[in-house]
């Protein structure tokens, strides 16, 4: 193993601890009703993390369907949380100010500079663009921790505590990123590719990036997962009709996830971000958010259409 | 041909259905493997592999404990205390100022929040006092296009900036995506061209932020009618 993966490796079982502490949490929580399920979900998630590379591949793989299976029967839930009081944050951040903007700040800087380094300077080749986004993290928590002097235990309380907040859906971008592995080698990508040949004129580049940009959105507001159309709209229209075809996989790859967020704007399967903030802000109409984005969606995926075309090729 | 798209078909059914999306996403795997030919064991391992390869996606997990501390110690409070702080004429520019705001913290990473803690209890309340000011006094249907837009300019900005960010959860996941099924290499350095070249949708937004901003109190005048003192 090279310097680069070992360090790689190390990152990985501090996100594997991350997860531990929050399946302990659970453990803890005597009010909570779900506590063996869901510390057993965050468990398995920690061996694939830590022990992943080390272990035959089938047992991960198994242990993914047993934490499908802990989901499914709504096993896993959020156990409670240390939340800071409001009073003591509001003293907090009259105290520190802007200040506490640096270590937030950090994050991006730290890992974009890192990474830019780590592919320049040979001395530094073990800092691959993975290693400088755990770097990031890691510099910034220091900042963090020298700024407000806070107690290096809020690091782990922190941690666990906006890991829950996220929950299991933090591991979807992964998870469908397998997925789409899977499609691949199982020929979703050629099947999809066939029906879709069929109403799209072969060689028609202007037609593909539309047909692309339009399923993304449609796909989307269909599911209302961005990232879930984004795996099968790739597999089946970005990779046989785009990519094959001589456009550049980044800028397909780059405006697709945004392409399919057009369509986010305009479902209320995207109850999040839609139909939930209406209720919120108590307007008339449920619909009143997602009217008002409708129009700017349509522009913003005519955009993309033209980037893509004018960019990719 | 067309039984190889059932896992498509249970995807959509599935989360159409509102069932649980990670056993969803795993069964389409399952089932799709099956009828394309694979066994059992293939099937979990090349779920294990992909799943182990594509950990990058989930490196963000190593931000949250700084940001965690950070929240401890005021971050949203700070974020809100600035944008109290901005002075604007108009619903249209508070709403557009917050949509600058919300899409340089998604393209530096700093998570803000949302709708519960930014656009419910600073961005309306500005926005609709904007009004007030302007106009004298505010009908439902106008205070309904306010709080539209303001709910609007929050999303645009978490959408189409946070792909700027080489760590985000978006960028990994297409970064990993290219990685694992085109093998074009170490998902981390495709990472930083996807986010460089989510900067023009990024920069877009922004614009058609701004054209928004403007229509939306264009529309306000008019629904003012003459109550306005312009």
């Amino acid at each position: 193993m090279t310097a680069a993966q070992i360090l790689g490796e190390v990152f990985y079982s501090i996100i594997g601890l991350v997860f531990i502490l929050v399946g302990v949490k659970a453990l803890k929580d005597e009010g909570c009703s779900k506590k063996y399920t869901t510390a057993a979900f965050w468990f398995l998630l920690a061996f694939t993390f830590i022990c992943g590379p080390w272990v035959p591949k089938w047992l991960v793989g198994a242990a993914i369907v047993v934490m499908a299976c802990l989901t499914a029967i709504g096993g896993v839930v959020q156990s409670k949380n240390d939340v800071p009081d409001p009073a003591t944050v509001r003293a907090n951040a009259d105290k520190f100010g802007y200040k506490i903007f640096i270590p937030a700040g950090c994050i991006a800087f730290v890992a974009v500079v890192g990474a830019t380094l780590g592919s320049k300077v040979p001395a530094l080749s073990w800092l691959t663009a993975n290693n400088a986004i755990g770097l990031s993290g890691v510099v910034a928590l220091i900042a963090a921790l020298l700024l407000t002097g806070a107690a290096p235990k809020y690091a782990a309380v922190d941690g666990a505590r906006l890991m829950d907040n996220v929950s299991t859906t933090g591991i979807l971008p992964q998870l469908l990123s397998a997925l789409g592995a899977l499609f691949t080698a199982a020929g979703v990508g050629d099947a999809i590719s066939h029906y879709v040949s069929m109403v799209v004129p072969e060689n028609n580049i202007l037609i593909a990036c539309f047909v692309y940009c339009l399923g993304m959105a449609l796909f989307t507001m269909i599911m209302g997962n961005g990232f879930a159309a984004f795996s099968v709209i790739m597999v089946g229209v970005g990779v046989p009709f785009l990519i094959n075809k001589g456009a550049d996989p980044i800028i397909v790859g780059a405006l697709g996830l945004t392409a399919a967020y057009c369509g986010t704007l305009c479902t209320p399967m995207a109850a999040n971000f839609n139909i939930v903030p209406a209720a919120l802000l108590e307007t008339k109409s449920k619909y009143s958010v997602i009217k008002s984005q409708v129009p700017f969606a349509v522009a913003m995926l005519l955009c993309h259409v033209v980037l893509l075309y004018v960019l990719a090729f | 041909m067309l039984i190889r798209l059932i896992g498509v078909a249970i995807v959509v059914v599935g989360l159409v259905l509102k069932f649980d999306t990670i056993a969803t996403v795993v069964l389409a795997g399952i089932v799709t493997g099956l009828v394309g030919g694979m066994s059992i064991m293939d099937i979990l391992t090349t779920l294990g592999n992909s799943f182990v390869s594509q950990r990058t996606a989930t490196l963000f997990v190593l931000t949250l404990p700084a940001i965690g501390i950070c929240e401890r110690y005021g971050l949203k409070e700070k974020a809100i205390d600035f944008i109290r702080s901005i002075k604007s004429a108009t619903a249209g520019r508070v709403i557009m100022v917050y949509e600058t705001i919300r899409t340089l913290a998604a393209a530096f990473s700093i998570r803000l929040g949302g709708h519960p803690q930014f656009v419910r209890p600073v961005v309306v309340p500005m926005a609709e006092g904007a009004a007030v000011a302007k106009y004298g006094e505010i009908n439902a249907e106008m205070s309904d296009v306010i709080r539209g837009g303001s709910a609007g300019a929050e999303n645009y900005g978490n959408f189409f900036a946070q792909n700027c960010f080489m760590g985000s959860s978006g960028t990994l996941l297409i970064a990993g995506f290219l990685a694992e099924t085109l093998g074009l290499g170490e998902t981390g350095s495709i990472a930083i061209e996807v986010a460089k070249w989510s900067i023009p949708v990024a920069v877009i937004s922004m614009i058609l932020g701004l054209v928004r901003s403007i229509m939306i109190d264009k529309q306000l005048e008019k629904m003012a009618g003459k109550g306005g003192d312009k």
